[in-house]
């Protein structure tokens, strides 16, 4: 507890009132801490920018949210006509509403590209493990809060989007059919599932949300931040123990997140003004017929930002099945007689891989797709242990980690466009590809990460002043 | 009495005893407080009170069409089949998952049949496909035709994943849906009323 301060009577007026709170709150200490006497590393570049527009574009999601929810309607009979009465009737509502549905695939973009940043410098290594799987679990909540959110509107889209991924669940054995009740609320999509979603979407994963952001915050500032070198500036330090490779956070980098935010909303107002709903990718052209629970609309694909994840979904077919099988024989068996260790170590191996093949011949593909789709997001959050390489920063890997890398985009981007894709066995095919070399990427990880020449890391920061 | 004062290392058994015990009693008072609220997920009186039995007036209904009549919100087909799609069923037998709906769960025993209906005029079934819930399309002009092969003999496409499915609504091999279509319990009132939901007067 901090002592109480007095301040000089003559003091202006400002000082003594930031005193008198300062000694019942800690605000020039928190402002401190995580401001102006927050040491970030001085080489920061242009991919360090999108932690600070994800912040804002949570803030736009929250305050256009609040003002929907004045004029929204979550009654199934209601809620098609409350959206285009806000697109119609309420002043300046539609602005409101396409900053909204814009801002839902901003997000997306502004996290996928803060999350990519993290893989090129290593920034989930130690001692940053928590701050990435706080920020895995963001990128969850924020996955459900697209997904229920995205029902609302009450269109045909929103409606067969929601029967086809809720019935997802009914392929888990024998809990499934029971489960996937649970969620609907009702036998078929209604009512009852658009009025919880709709409870989820504006308090219960906002709520969530909000405090995986500042755990994510606070576990960041605790550490410190990662930088294109990986290098840690904490290592070295001045006679006044501050980083030497080290700035303030204020006022260097909020000048420069500020810059940046005026870039973002260039492009995002163009967007919003220009293409709100970008030749239906952001707002599908089905969305704008009402639902109807007794016609399926010719072709469902999911907003784009599910895409890769979907893609993973689809390309698990009884076929592949086979192929899963095989690579378990295959990575039980080379671990049993590869790696030195305990025989009973050895047995476990050996019988687990029996059972998930056996587990693969009984349960149907469907429930593997699930898995898949599952599994592509919660293998992101094992990264900081599945990477061992010598490097934190992709500049100091061996040159081929970055053409790994490339390709690792490169099928990342192709799963998402099959994704949008109406189903075709040359797509199939491509995305059972894709699928296996998104997860043979992360499982191998162990392995190749460690293999091919490093270069020689420096032990202060690369920094050119200009 | 036990010890007032604890010595550093020194486990005091009583207190012990009774902090686990009165933790455990307010974890079954929290898991207890949970059931209200887990339940509320269910589906409430009303849904269940909309999932009873419908009636179908299928008098109207001419040899080769189709109507559709909701229950429990989902769609349920009545087909009235012609005697030639009758006749072709037999045909799709070695093309079918299940040619003899011997999965038990896709259809109450009176419908366990090679027309998979009570009369084989009459196909009853839940238009909904058993893959992810989509609501396949009428195919019933046989012949070749987009997304369909050129032996096809009438039936439904689905057009979210393309699972194809017979006159009968039994599934094709090799298509993501796993199952035919299910039948709902269903009776004939009379000869041209239909009671969708349930089979059997209480």
């Amino acid at each position: 507890m901090a002592e109480f301060h007095e301040i000089s009577p003559n003091a202006p007026a400002a000082a003594k009132a930031l005193n008198w709170v300062d000694n019942r709150f800690p605000l020039s200490k928190l402002f401190k801490e995580h401001m102006s006497e927050y040491y970030a590393p001085k080489n920061f570049n242009i991919w360090y920018v999108f932690g600070v527009l994800s912040l804002l574009v949570l803030v736009i999601q929250i305050v256009t949210g609040i003002f929907l929810v004045m004029h929204y309607k979550p009654d199934a009979a209601l809620a098609f006509a409350s959206v285009e009465y806000i697109m119609r009737d309420v002043p300046w509502g539609w602005l409101i509403r396409y900053m909204h549905s814009t801002g839902a695939s901003a997000f997306f973009l502004v996290v996928y590209l803060h999350m990519f940043r993290g893989l090129l410098y290593g920034s989930y290594r130690k001692p940053r493990e928590l701050v990435w799987l706080f920020g895995c679990g963001i990128f969850l909540a924020l996955m459900a809060e697209a997904f229920m959110g995205y029902l609302l509107p009450w269109g045909q889209m929103s409606y067969w989007g929601a029967q086809v991924i809720v019935n997802l669940f009914s392929a888990i054995p024998f809990v499934g059919p029971d489960l996937a009740l649970l969620i609907r609320g009702d036998f078929v999509v209604g009512d009852a599932t658009l009025n919880r979603f709709f409870s989820f979407h504006v308090i219960a994963v906002p709520l969530v949300l909000l405090g995986l952001v500042v755990a994510h915050i606070i576990a960041l500032h605790e550490v410190g931040s990662n930088n294109p070198d990986g290098v840690e500036i904490k290592a070295n330090k001045d006679a006044n123990g501050i980083p030497r490779d080290g700035i303030p956070f204020h006022p260097y980098y909020s000048v420069h997140d500020i810059f940046a935010v005026c870039v973002f909303l260039f492009v995002f107002s163009a967007i919003i003004f220009f293409a709100p709903e970008m030749g239906g990718y952001f707002l599908e052209y089905n969305n704008f017929i009402p639902a109807n629970q007794y016609v399926t609309p010719l072709h469902i694909a999911p907003v784009w930002y599910f895409t890769p994840f979907y893609s993973m979904l689809r390309a698990v077919t009884s076929e592949l099945m086979y192929v899963l099988m095989a690579l378990t024989v295959v990575g039980a068996a080379l671990a049993v007689f590869k790696i030195k260790m305990p025989s009973l170590f050895k047995a476990v191996i050996a019988g687990g891989a029996v059972v998930i093949v056996v587990l693969m011949l009984l349960i149907d593909a469907k429930f593997w797709g699930v898995v898949a789709m599952g599994g592509g997001v919660v293998i992101l959050f094992f990264l900081p242990w599945l990477d061992n390489s010598e490097a934190k920063s992709i500049r100091y890997r061996p040159t081929w980690h970055k053409y790994m890398f490339a390709v690792f985009v490169v099928d990342f981007l192709v799963l998402g466009y099959l994704g949008i894709q109406p189903p075709s066995d040359i797509a199939n095919r491509v995305s059972q590809v894709g699928t296996l070399f998104y997860f043979g990427f992360f499982l191998l990880m162990p392995w190749w990460s460690r293999m091919g020449t490093f270069k020689p890391v420096p032990s202060r920061v690369v920094f050119k002043p200009h | 009495m036990s010890e007032s004062v604890v010595k550093n290392g020194l486990v005091d058994a009583e207190k012990r005893t009774w902090l686990i015990a009165s933790s455990a009693a307010g974890a079954l008072g929290t898991a207890a407080v949970v059931v209200p609220f887990v339940s509320s997920f269910q589906p409430s009186e009303r849904a269940k009170a909309a999932g009873a039995a419908v009636e179908a007036d299928i008098s109207a209904l001419k040899p080769g069409e189709k109507m559709t009549v909701a229950w429990r919100g989902k769609p349920v087909w009545i087909v009235r089949r012609t005697p030639e799609m009758l006749a072709e069923l037999a045909k799709n037998d070695p093309q079918l998952v299940d040619p003899e709906s011997k999965l038990e769960s896709q259809q109450p025993a009176y419908a366990q049949n090679q027309t998979r209906s009570i009369k084989p005029e009459y196909l009853v079934t839940i238009g909904i496909c058993t893959h992810l819930g989509c609501s396949p399309s009428d195919k019933f002009t046989a012949g070749p035709q987009p997304s369909l092969p050129d032996d096809w003999r009438g039936g439904f496409l689905c057009p979210c994943h393309g699972s194809t499915f017979d006159l009968a609504a039994r599934v094709f091999k090799n298509k993501p849906a796993p199952t035919n279509l299910e039948i709902p319990p269903h009776m004939y009132l009379s000869d041209t009323k239909l009671l969708i939901g349930e089979d059997k007067k209480a």
